[in-house]
């Protein structure tokens, strides 16, 4: 299929970027990767009136260490994030779930940014946002602000993006000492999360003294393990109380029912990935 | 020259088709660009069943680009049905499946209307433009509720949705005896419902048409499996003379039976050609194939075996229903019957009953996909045969064996009739045993067993036979099929010495260039390099009936073997008249006459085929050529054979099944290509594999097809399968001369119930005894929760 | 319209296209480049993969079908038809691909390729694993994979051996500026690289 016609625009300042979302409203869309939009435009489930490419905008491109965060450019690709060293050393469950996102050719082209911007419930990146309390900084017209993961996803491909802004930076807490774990289960290796599990962990002697868990494809937007947290908080690092505090992982999460499986299905997986990862995650 | 020449038949020759293929000088059908061309864009209904109460493409047709746009009302003195060549029986319902929708949509994706533009892209933009109001009608989707008093009609004008129903009974037909006798008498009776779920062929190509309406000499480039078949039913549709109509298979990517209709888009791209008189395009996209190529299997089986204590079947019994979709396609009514000879399979049965009944839904239609009714058939039989082995607590090899044909029984009448030529499935079955370490993964299983393993680990079995080498002209006629099963070949000795083989077969990736370049360089004595093999073209390849049903080497193989035994037989006259001997002093071997009893007076085909070019000194009465055509008609179906082998993990908290080892003991007769032979069974196992675990064609309760991309229907990446260990026996047919039986479609009607017969064995102490296809996750968690499916 | 300029199989274009316009459809239709193609709409077959080029300049396989052609102006493209070098000597992974029997009907052939030349540039040496997960955006209905990951495994044993046959792309720079007609020329005589057992 042929994408219906649009008109198309390649700013080269962030500000030029906005200032084109501001003028066009609802009726633009932002090309970062393309990966997820450029099958909708195939498939003419959407149609935009314009596009604006902010792949020319290198500044929005990189990875930066600065004293306790990891500063990624929303442009980075998924293989980049993936691939870097100090992401792959301060940021493990980031690496690990980029390096799981779509396919090889996907990676290549698509970003971290354009991922959660894009806000699919069953995209990989926005649970490890969540996980790992990653701040994100957004540009528009009226200046820039940092929204955190967790009042960033808002609903089904629904963000805190007004219509004059974009994502332009992940800011990810360094935790280099923590483990982490990305447990993704799918029908195909092709096939979208049927759940998927983001957990990091924090070992004191022999006990978690903290566990992060985020839930993919559970809800509309990625949900917190909230309940699992709590259990996990200063427990024996043991099979045991992992198991059990995994129990919880259903608790507030609303899946949907959909060709690859039934929303009691879904909260039965969330609880045994969530097991597994965590496990994973405390190094047992 | 008279160097013994190894024999090429046999050896893993490389394959000549790849030169093309690895640098991207291809031909598809969508690469094809000729002057003047204009492009089509088809509008499909997104309703499953309504009646059009207004369609007007009056609005397209003043878009930028846009040469004309037309409406089935348009085509009504024009557009006839679509054909169906296999009438199974005398009343069979055979609704008129036009082209285009006239007043009435019957599945979600039937062409409603069609652009035609300068370029693709106005053509797509323009179908925006069109307006059309729908009327609903009732849709019926479950075939059961379809054939229930009072259904909704998918066609109301025919008062029914039962198309047919085709009993074959062993006691009336007086091939065996009879069920119910044998039923009241069993001491052991299983009965089993099976579901094939829907699939989705899935070829990679999607597919393409251009047809060029030059007067007189109309070309239509489409990729088809069936060429000729198109060509023959082009004309007799159009009314065009069969002799002014061309019709090209390019590279055609991929077809599964898929690529074996004649459809309502190649159609309707000759009638908007006529219409504008230039040449048309129509290319699908993917989102097309999925609702408009016919899809394959949906079919409910109920089963009855009948056995004896010790094993010993006594009776079986089959209960179809099948799902034919919104009309028919080519073949779709005869597909269950190419299933009905094979529930029997390799054993010794006395006593059979298959009844089977067609019946339409608001769907896409279905037709053959890869197998083709046998691997329903095999699932069924090989699934029950476990069922018999739980029963009775015996192996489910030992069960088989108990049960099959020795080797010493053949020439082997089965209950349907058949004759089985040759076979020999202790020897497959040995041998498969073997390679897979059964013994071990037993003692493997039982560990697992008691230890409560969260992953258990299950062994499939399936020990199968197909009939292919479609087929029997005389058959196909007692079947009530509309056309022969014979096949073509013209050889061509050219005046330089090098070989043309012409082939009425059609390949689109099994590899007939090169295979049978290697069977005319063993007839006629010429090296593998200087045979070169055309087809695909109805004016090239005048003669042909195609490739479908694994039948291209077992017939179209044969006929080559034909044509190239008259090339020598016709150049023994040349060559005896310039050797100055009689024709019967001539021994030939390796391509050369030599006289016998004197050294050195030869003369090989290439010599002879130059003498006979120039033509200066032929015996009287001698055409100037040794050119010969052949066409063969087999006298039988040839039978394949071979045993299956699965041993599956089973995460029992997650469902998810992962093939720990997958090993093939095929018995296909002699091989042409042990290479070629190797693709084809990694191929079909895996298809085998993915109606297993990955593939279903899935409809919302409007009968809109929910797996409408490969983001839903789950096709598997090399990510997701197995290592596949592949091996032979080689028990020559001896129907043929060269002891060929096929091989297309053997790996995909083993492998289905060799993987599920595996995950229903790893789950048996969980009172798991069946799991409906495909085996999602899912799926098997519920199974393992409840007992049962 | 909009005009780009982009490198592909070692020559350089300017052309204008629609915004909307495809990479795999401008390879197509505007380049002639009919040797990659299409086998569906929502970027799961991967028989559109080619190589290009990002900001830094570095090579990697992307699905042509879900990059724009605005997108790949100022990038350079290598497709199926560019693989071979120019004195028409394959590729290792062409190579293999015929040698392993790795392609029945070809469609996926030349994604499947470009794929795997991708995959090498990043692991070398993989294992089967790594192969089949490597691939896992590319669909092949005919073969079953397996002389697919056969193919790749002996490529990557080919490449090491013959350091130099393992870097087919030509800097952009260090192409002819030669004319798109010019092109045309060796690429027909290349296309019947001896195929020979």
């Amino acid at each position: 299929m042929i994408p219906a016609a649009f008109d198309y625009l390649r700013p080269s300042t962030v500000e030029d970027a906005a200032a084109a979302l501001a003028e066009a409203g609802d009726e633009a869309k932002v090309l970062a990767g393309g990966q997820s939009l450029l099958p909708l435009l195939r498939l003419r489930l959407a149609s935009p009136s314009l596009l604006v490419d902010i792949g020319g905008l290198a500044q929005l491109r990189g990875i930066r260490v600065e004293d306790d965060v990891l500063a990624i450019g929303a442009m980075t690709t998924h293989a980049e994030v993936s691939s870097s060293a100090e992401v792959q050393a301060d940021a493990p469950l980031l690496a690990a779930a980029a390096g799981a996102v779509g396919d090889r050719q996907v990676r290549h082209r698509g970003t971290l940014g354009g991922s959660l911007a894009h806000a699919d419930p069953a995209g990989d990146l926005p649970a490890v946002a969540l996980a790992l309390d990653a701040q994100l900084v957004l540009a528009g017209s009226g200046g820039r602000r940092t929204v955190g993961a967790a009042d960033f996803f808002t609903d089904y491909f629904t963000t805190a993006l007004a219509g004059d802004e974009l994502l332009v930076e992940v800011r990810v807490p360094r935790l280099s000492s923590w483990g982490a774990c990305y447990e993704k289960f799918h029908r195909t290796a092709q096939a979208w999360a049927t759940v998927g599990v983001a957990a990091v962990v924090r070992r004191e002697n022999g006990s978690i003294a903290e566990a992060r868990v985020a839930l993919t494809n559970v809800g509309p937007t990625p949900v917190r393990a909230v309940a699992v947290e709590q259990a996990l908080a200063g427990a024996d690092a043991t099979a045991e109380a992992i198991a059990a505090a995994s129990g919880h992982a259903a608790e507030g999460t609303n899946p949907t029912s959909d060709l690859a499986a039934s929303a009691e299905f879904r909260k039965h997986l969330a609880r045994v990935l969530t097991r597994r990862a965590l496990h994973a995650a405390a190094g047992l | 020259m008279t160097a013994v020449m190894e024999p090429e038949v046999g050896k893993a020759r490389l394959r000549k088709e790849d030169a093309r293929l690895i640098t991207g000088r291809t031909q598809w059908t969508d690469n094809i660009s000729l002057p003047g061309m204009l492009h089509l864009a088809i509008l499909r209904s997104p309703m499953a069943h309504a009646r059009i109460s207004r369609l007007d493409v009056s609005g397209a047709m003043l878009r930028p680009g846009v040469i004309t746009a037309f409406t089935g009302a348009d085509l009504t003195d024009r557009q006839v049905g679509l054909p169906c060549a296999w009438p199974v029986t005398e009343d069979m319902v055979h609704p008129d499946a036009l082209p285009l929708a006239k007043d009435t949509v019957r599945y979600a994706g039937e062409p409603v209307a069609v652009v035609v533009a300068r370029d693709a892209a106005s053509a797509v933009d323009a179908l925006e433009a069109i307006e059309v109001e729908y009327e609903s009608l009732p849709v019926v989707l479950d075939m059961e509720a379809a054939l229930a008093e009072g259904a909704a009609l998918v066609h109301e004008d025919k008062g029914t949705n039962k198309c047919y129903t085709w009993i074959f009974d062993s006691a009336g037909a007086g091939t065996g005896g009879d069920v119910a006798a044998a039923e009241a008498e069993a001491e052991v009776k299983i009965h089993r419902r099976y579901v094939q779920q829907r699939l989705i062929p899935s070829f990679m190509e999607p597919r393409s048409v251009v047809v060029d309406p030059k007067p007189g000499d109309w070309t239509m480039w489409s990729s088809t499996q069936i060429p000729h078949i198109l060509r023959t039913l082009l004309s007799l549709l159009t009314g065009t003379p069969e002799n002014q109509v061309r019709v090209i298979a390019p590279d055609v990517g991929g077809g599964f039976g898929g690529k074996i209709g004649v459809t309502a888009e190649e159609m309707i791209t000759f009638y908007a050609a006529e219409r504008v008189g230039k040449p048309v395009k129509y290319t699908e996209s993917r989102s097309d194939t999925m609702v408009s190529a016919h899809h394959g299997r949906d079919v409910i089986q109920d089963i009855t075996l009948s056995a004896r204590r010790d094993g010993t079947i006594t009776g079986l019994s089959v209960n179809l229903i099948a799902n034919m979709g919104a009309y028919l396609g080519l073949v779709t009514p005869g597909v269950p019957l190419l299933g009905a000879f094979m529930y029997n399979a390799i054993y010794k049965i006395p006593a059979y009953r298959f009844e089977c009944t067609g019946v339409f839904t608001n769907t896409t239609k279905t037709d053959a996909y890869r197998g083709a009714g046998r691997p329903e058939a095999t699932y069924a039989i090989e699934r029950i045969m476990d069922e018999l082995a739980v029963e009775l607590n015996l192996d489910p090899v030992e069960v088989r064996r108990r049960n099959w044909i020795k080797h010493e029984e053949f020439p082997f009448t089965t209950v349907c009739g058949l004759v089985y030529d040759s076979g020999n499935y202790d020897a497959a079955t040995d041998k498969a045993l073997q390679l897979l370490g059964y013994d071990e993964l037993r003692a493997e299983q039982t560990a697992r067993r008691s230890a409560g393993d969260p992953v258990q680990l299950g062994i499939g079995v399936s020990t199968f036979t197909e009939m292919c080498g479609l087929a029997p002209s005389r058959i196909l006629g007692a079947l009530r099929f509309g056309a022969g099963g014979w096949e073509s070949a013209s050889v061509r000795v050219l005046a330089t010495g090098k070989v043309e083989v012409i082939t009425g077969t059609s390949p689109h990736g099994q590899g007939h260039l090169t295979a049978w370049s290697q069977i005319a360089a063993d007839q006629l004595g010429v090296p593998f390099e200087d045979v070169e093999v055309r087809f695909g073209d109805t004016r090239v390849a005048h003669k042909g009936l195609d490739t479908y049903g694994s039948r291209s080497l077992a017939v179209g193989g044969i006929a080559l073997v034909q044509a190239c035994g008259k090339v020598v037989e016709k150049a023994r006259t040349v060559a005896a008249h310039l050797l100055e001997c009689s024709p019967d002093d001539l021994e030939y071997s390796a391509g050369s006459f030599q006289v016998r009893g004197t050294p050195g007076a030869t003369m090989s085909i290439v010599e002879i085929a130059g003498a006979v070019n120039a033509a200066h000194n032929l015996p009287d009465g001698v055409e100037p050529t040794i050119d010969a055509d052949a066409t063969f008609d087999p006298e039988t179906f040839s039978f394949p054979h071979g045993t299956h082998l699965c041993a599956a993990e089973v995460d029992t908290e997650t469902g998810a099944v992962r093939i720990r080892k997958y090993v093939c003991v095929d018995d296909v007769g002699r091989v042409v290509n042990p290479l070629i032979v190797e693709g084809q069974v990694h191929g079909g196992v895996v298809q085998g594999i993915a109606q297993a675990l990955f593939e279903e064609a899935v409809y919302d309760a409007d009968g809109n097809l929910l797996t409408g991309s490969f983001v839903d229907y789950t096709l598997p990446s090399a990510a997701d399968l197995p290592d596949i260990e592949s091996d032979r026996t080689e028990t020559p047919a001896t129907s043929n001369p060269l002891g060929v039986k096929g091989v297309g479609e053997a790996g995909t009607i083993a492998a289905t119930p060799a993987v599920v017969n595996a995950v229903v064995d790893a789950l048996r102490p969980y009172g798991v005894s069946d799991i409906q296809m495909p085996l999602s996750p899912e799926r098997v968690w519920r199974a393992i929760q409840g007992g049962a499916s | 319209m909009a005009r780009i300029s982009v490198t592909v199989d070692g020559v350089q274009y300017v052309d204008d296209v629609q915004p909307r316009t495809l990479l795999v459809h401008y390879l197509r239709e505007q380049l002639g480049k009919v040797g990659t193609v299409v086998g569906c709409d929502t970027s799961n077959c991967g028989a559109c993969t080619v190589l290009m080029t990002d900001p830094d300049g570095d090579a990697h396989g992307v699905k042509s079908c879900t990059v724009l052609a605005m997108q790949a102006d100022g990038r350079s493209v290598t497709t199926i038809e560019g693989l071979a070098s120019p004195d028409g000597a394959l590729h290792p992974m062409q190579r293999a691909f015929h040698e392993q029997h790795a392609l029945q009907c070809g469609f996926c052939t030349p994604g499947m390729i470009m794929a795997a030349v991708d995959l090498l540039q990043d692991i070398p040496d993989p294992t089967e694993e790594q192969v089949r997960k490597g691939l896992e955006g590319n669909l092949c209905r005919c073969t079953g994979y397996q002389n697919i990951v056969r193919a790749v495994i002996a490529a990557a044993g080919a490449q090491r051996g013959a350091p130099s046959a393992s870097e087919p792309e030509s800097e952009p720079e260090a192409a002819p500026e030669a004319a798109p007609a010019a092109e045309s020329a060796p690429a027909a005589e290349r296309a019947e690289p001896a195929v020979t057992a």
